[in-house]
């Protein structure tokens, strides 16, 4: 296996490109040093000069104006400069390749390119092919990863649970497709939560589900027993019908989250979503407004958190 | 090389010298980490009416470029309006004064105090800013290549203490 | 013109002979010496054993010279000690037409580098729907018919393709991949793809068509040779057809011997291959089918892919690694592994894809064509793009060192390459 490409020669943080082989030390740096992101983020002025001058790309090959929004917000909250790139309407239509946009943006003296791609592993390749002093953070790549919202997720964890040691955490509905869950498996084993599940139809399981170290379930009744955070994922729509489901409405009676199949989790367990979700799909309103709910609060987490990585990778760690 | 002053008797001068000047709108704010043990001790024995503020400039260091994130840096957290306060910035030793000048800038994001009085237990030579403590504890002679440090033992007991610089 | 090559140590995988010995070779032909040689090849230290064949090189003409030209994969070829090579029909356009054979065959005898074997595309375009013009396109010079990559996904249109060329017993070439199974996929299906979030290729999708190619064949008598096995699943299904009699052959990706998903690492658009690399438990399996004869040779499969192609995310990446130069040395590692003699492992890449070709050459005994290597097997070299005679740079195992470097490679009685 090669050297992981996200660490510098030193084990710093050069790059956040996916959880998975993260030491257990960065982690919790990162969620640490979001910690003292919250602070900011509640006071009048929102704001610390950490990356004043600094150039933020905002690569979108995808669209996502959440997301792009959150990045946006985090590094105005840095004080760095952000330059919104819609790449999915502009170069790529023209043929330009993935590598060449890099290049042309790297010709304007950027610092951080905040990547999003629809293909597994894009940003790993933008990351080999950029000069030393720029940084990439992946916003989300096909099924592989989504880094900053599995820390924004183990961010809500540790705020709520307080430890990660003794959890149960279940992550339902499609798994295949989701680089959420990918990042947040990798997270939860790295900080030592004993028991993650994942549940759903086994057409929304992959293969080598168990290798990554988590039990599956296909039944929620069996799934969310003891749990004491369940993930909710969100079902795409062009999934909800076809050779995957049968319908929208099957997939919600034995795998949406309603206030009943919650009554099996434990009395005090909490329910996220990364959003945007299907209410009636995945997840019933009455839970998704409900008191287990931190939905909510999960957005704010995540500009604190893409705050910390954003200083921790351009400031070499 | 003379001996380094007690750190509990210098807290005890500062009392003396800041309880003069305590007034209605005066509040205090200690700097992370050694500047946050000295104000605990001042806020404590000056009774003040708002409750003790604590910062971390972390995010407001001039160094971050080229040193990164701080180890571990705390979270901020002023818990009284800022606004025309006589705030007292508390700090552990008076150096270079660029923290202070990161405190400034920090505290100026919470909003406009009447004035800021700077207090250290200790300063030495080697300011790099035009920053000056308005009461400190003890002037000390550091030699080259040494830095000085405040530590708080198990017992919760302050001592100065002098240490190779990194 | 008369070649003789001195005191090397001759090895011929066909008969097992492996001792130090002249060749002599007369009018392309490999012969007893008689009369003063033109020319005299040192072999001392080297090996000389019968020029390579490999079943499966893409020259990428017509169609896809930007990727490659005959002139640099020839090149590549007889550097690689590859002295006959079979090409798939997967050009632009498809080897569907005696013409196009035709054109392609005289280019290639022109340039005088190692023999050029055309496989011909079983439909027309390769688009599963009508029978090419087999007879035609044989006489023109393809020696098989094949879909090379594309899965003929219509069963009707198969069974019939194979009961014509059962008919006229034309050998016909092809992989067992399931269509639909591996729609969309670019990863074997298994820990590596879930990892990364790569869209998976199921092994069963190799097993289904196997297992309807088998029935096929059982039905229509048709000579298939099975290119690509990829999973130790399709490799017990092979072993059993055989066992029971059927006339099958088949070969593996030389690449398929020695990496597994594992080497897929972070996202190494050079581990995109078709068939995907599969899980440890194939690989070895693989292995050890080629060894114990179930596959009865390595190809290279040799697809050169344009820088551009492969500097892309894994999954928009063009499959494909270069191959011809690498045959030997992989050939060799994988013998090693193995335990083999150096007869044994080389008679996968000579005298067994010879047989499967229906040609005289693979073997060093007098009347045999004069096509032969020399090689160093302990010569060690760094596989550069520099080094790399092929205009496809894409090589998993790009910029380390492997062992086995062809010296000379003689095709028809002429040395068409020293180094």
């Amino acid at each position: 296996m090669p050297r992981n490409p996200q660490l510098n020669g030193n084990g710093e943080l050069q790059h956040l490109l996916s959880i998975e082989g993260l030491p257990r030390e960065i982690l919790v740096k990162i969620l640490d040093a979001a910690e003292s992101f919250v602070g900011v983020t509640e006071r009048d002025i929102k704001k610390v000069p950490l990356l004043r001058g600094k150039s933020v790309f905002n690569l979108f090959f995808e669209g996502s104006t959440r997301t792009r929004t959150t990045f946006e917000i985090a590094a105005k909250r840095l004080s760095a400069d952000v330059i919104n790139l819609n790449v999915a309407a502009s170069s790529t239509a023209k043929g330009e390749s993935l590598l060449d946009t890099v290049a042309n943006l790297s010709a304007m003296q950027a610092d951080i390119f905040v990547v999003r791609h629809g293909s597994s592993g894009a940003p790993f390749l933008v990351a080999r092919h950029v000069k030393p002093h720029e940084h990439v953070i992946n916003a989300g790549d096909g099924r592989h990863a989504h880094p900053t919202q599995g820390l924004l997720d183990l961010y809500t964890i540790r705020h709520y649970k307080k430890e990660f040691g003794g959890l149960v955490v279940a992550i339902v509905g499609d798994v295949l497709h989701s680089r959420v869950a990918r990042s947040l498996i990798h997270g939860l084993t790295t900080l030592g939560v004993p028991e993650v599940r994942v549940i759903g139809p086994q057409t929304l399981i992959p293969a080598g589900a168990s290798a990554l170290g988590v039990r599956v379930f296909h039944s929620m009744r069996e799934g969310l027993k003891d749990a004491d955070v369940v993930v909710m994922l969100r079902l795409q729509n062009e999934r909800m019908s076809g050779a995957l489901l049968p319908s929208a409405q099957e997939f919600n009676k034995h795998y949406g989250l309603s206030l009943e199949k919650l009554a099996l989790a434990r009395p005090d367990a909490i329910v996220m979503h990364p959003g945007p979700m299907n209410r009636g799909v995945e997840i019933d309103s009455s839970v998704a407004d409900g008191p287990h709910s931190v939905i909510l609060p999960q957005v704010t987490f995540g500009i604190s958190v893409r705050m910390a990585v954003m200083s921790m990778v351009a400031g070499g760690g | 090389m003379a001996a380094l002053p007690d750190a509990e008797k210098l807290c005890a001068q500062l009392v003396r010298a800041l309880q003069g000047v305590v007034g209605p709108s005066t509040a205090m704010v200690g700097i992370h980490t050694g500047g946050a043990w000295v104000a605990e001790r001042l806020h404590a024995a000056l009774a003040l009416k708002f409750p003790l503020g604590l910062l971390d400039p972390a995010f407001y260091r001039d160094d971050y470029a080229k040193q990164g994130l701080a180890k571990d840096p705390k979270r901020s957290k002023i818990p009284f309006d800022v606004e025309g306060k006589d705030l007292l910035l508390v700090d552990d030793v008076l150096y270079t004064g660029r923290t202070v000048r990161a405190a400034m800038n920090e505290l100026f994001d919470y909003g406009r105090p009447a004035s800021i009085a700077l207090v250290v237990l200790a300063e030495r030579d080697g300011r790099q800013l035009p920053v000056c403590a308005q009461h400190a504890g003890a002037r000390v002679e550091v030699p080259a290549g040494m830095r000085l440090r405040l530590r708080r033992d198990a017992e919760g007991r302050l001592s100065l203490e002098l240490e190779r610089a990194a | 013109m008369r070649l003789l090559i001195k005191g090397g140590r001759v090895v011929d995988p066909a008969s097992g002979r492996d001792a130090l010995g002249d060749v002599f070779v007369a009018d392309g032909r490999i012969a007893q010496p008689v009369g003063t040689p033109d020319r005299t090849l040192d072999a001392r230290g080297l090996v000389v054993a019968p020029g390579f064949i490999d079943l499966a090189a893409r020259l990428r003409e017509p169609g896809y010279e930007y990727k490659a030209t005959l002139e640099s994969e020839m090149e590549a070829a007889v550097a690689g000690g590859v002295t006959s090579l079979a090409c798939p029909p997967d050009t632009d356009p498809p080897l569907d037409e005696p013409g196009l054979v035709d054109m392609l065959r005289r280019r290639a005898k022109a340039l005088s580098r190692a023999r050029v074997y055309p496989v011909g595309a079983l439909t027309v375009k390769l688009a599963g729907k009508q029978l090419t013009e087999m007879a035609e396109l044989t006489e023109s010079g393809c020696v098989a018919f094949s879909q090379a990559n594309v899965a003929l996904a219509d069963t009707q249109v198969l069974w019939r393709a194979l009961q014509y060329a059962a008919t006229f017993g034309f050998p016909v070439w092809l992989r067992a991949e399931d269509a639909w199974l591996a729609r969309g996929g670019v990863a074997h299906d298994g820990e590596v793809a879930t990892r990364l979030g790569l869209a998976g290729i199921p092994a069963f999708a190799e097993t289904i068509a196997l297992a309807q190619l088998l029935e096929l064949v059982r039905a229509t008598g048709a000579r298939v040779h099975v290119c690509r096995i990829s999973s130790a699943a399709g490799v017990a299904m092979l072993r059993r057809a055989k066992h029971d009699g059927l006339p099958l052959t088949c070969d593996v990706g030389i690449h398929h011997l020695h990496l597994s998903e594992m080497d897929l690492g972070y996202f190494d658009s050079h581990c995109r291959l078709e068939p995907p690399l599969r899980s440890r438990r194939d690989r070895e399996a693989l292995a050890a089918a080629l060894a114990d004869g179930t596959i009865d040779c390595a190809v290279s499969d040799h697809t050169p892919v344009d820088e551009d192609q492969k500097l892309l995310p894994f999954g928009e990446a063009e499959p494909g690694a270069t191959g011809l130069e690498l045959l030997l040395p992989l050939a060799l590692k994988w013998g090693m592994e193995m335990k083999l003699t150096l007869a044994q492992t080389l008679a996968r890449i000579t005298s067994g894809p010879a047989r499967i070709l229906g040609v005289a050459s693979g073997r060093i005994e007098p009347g045999a064509p004069g096509d032969l290597v020399l090689f160093d097997p302990d010569a060690a070299w760094r596989a550069t793009s520099a080094a790399l005679k092929s205009q496809g740079k894409n090589t998993p195992f790009l910029g380390m060192e492997l062992a086995g470097r062809v010296r000379a490679t003689v095709v028809d009685g002429h040395v068409v390459h020293e180094a």
